[in-house]
């Protein structure tokens, strides 16, 4: 299984390529995000780019957070882009890539998403609110080569990653 | 290898932080951590190096004090693996000012095994505002919140304590 990539990798900062969803390569990636997202404790969402692949990838699952509202369970979108977003919220976030630190950012509680599912290339539609559409977000921007580091709140809203009890 | 804690405080200008970390940067100092702030129109930054001796940091930084900087160099031995912290709170308390408003508040954090990992405070006109990062050993945060209600109300000030987690994504 591929490991997580981590920063400063050039693959997290670069821009993921749009990706023909019905690509059997890109079904097989589909496969592999979710498997190391279920093998990953705590982990709710993997981009390719976090596993060093730069596409328009990405699978999430939030089911059970308790700060999620609306759920979608597990599912792996392919060039997903956000249409719409609202209510805007600041949060504490961190990421499996960027593993020593957390930053506040500002995220839509509530967003539409735009995509198609890899295997059919069926276009799908995504409503969603709070923790997922923070997740969300957060894929989307690792799919277009951002950090939440590129969205910190302040230079004062970056802290150290602690190991809590 | 020895690392060095560097203060730099004086009146704020532009291009400080160019002119600080440029002077260390000829001397070969490696910046590691640093943050810096505005305390009433003072600039005031703290930073961590390695890769220089303290008499070279000084020497590298002592052209600043012509522009009323005092900087302050003393070596300090690199971080050792801290034990797992506690549980992360925030604790806001604002109010009317009055005489020792942060000595009461962050005995009570310390009382009760709380480390505070960030801190501001800010006086602007009548109002106080102290905002403070709290690691707070597991299981106690209820009890610590019931005796911050007491000491903001005898300080007769507001107090709140709320959790503060981060989601990893
Ligand atoms: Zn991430």
């Amino acid at each position: 299984m591929r490991k997580v990539v981590t920063a400063p990798a050039a693959v997290l900062s670069t821009p993921g390529a749009e990706v023909d969803a019905c690509d059997p390569g890109i079904v097989e990636l589909a496969g592999e995000l979710v498997a190391i997202m279920r093998a990953s404790p705590g982990c709710v969402g993997l981009a390719a780019p976090q596993i060093g692949v730069s596409a328009q990838v990405f699978c999430v699952d939030v089911t059970g957070h308790p700060k999620a509202a609306t759920t979608h369970g597990e599912f792996v979108l392919c060039n997903a882009k956000i249409i719409e977003a609202s209510r805007w919220r600041p949060g504490r976030e961190g990421c499996m890539s960027v593993p020593d630190l957390t930053g506040d950012v500002r995220r839509a509680a509530r967003i539409v998403v735009e995509a198609v599912r890899p295997g059919t290339g069926e276009p799908v539609t995504i409503t969603t609110d709070a923790f997922e559409a923070r997740a969300l977000q957060h894929e989307i921007d690792h799919c277009a080569g951002k950090l939440f580091l590129d969205r910190v709140a302040g230079a004062h809203a970056v802290y150290q990653r602690k190991v809590y009890l | 290898m020895h690392e060095l804690a560097i203060t730099v405080i004086g009146p704020d200008r532009s291009g400080i932080v160019a002119d600080v970390s440029e002077a260390l940067a000829e001397v070969g100092a490696n910046l590691t951590d640093s943050t810096m702030t505005r305390l009433r129109g003072h600039f005031a930054m703290t930073l961590i190096c390695n890769g220089l001796s303290s008499q070279d940091a000084e020497r590298a930084l002592g052209p600043l004090a012509t522009g009323g900087l005092i900087a302050t160099v003393r070596p300090v031995e690199p971080e050792v693996d801290e034990a797992p912290a506690g549980e992360p709170y925030l604790v806001s308390v604002h109010g009317a000012d009055r005489l020792g408003i942060v000595a009461a508040v962050t005995r009570v954090v310390a009382a009760a095994g709380g480390n505070i990992t960030d801190l501001t405070t800010r006086l602007t006109g009548p109002l106080y505002l102290l905002v403070a990062e709290v690691d707070v050993p597991p299981g106690t945060a209820d009890d610590l919140g019931e005796r911050l209600a007491v000491v903001a109300a005898e300080l007769d000030v507001d107090v709140s304590l709320r959790r503060s987690d981060s989601e990893i994504l």
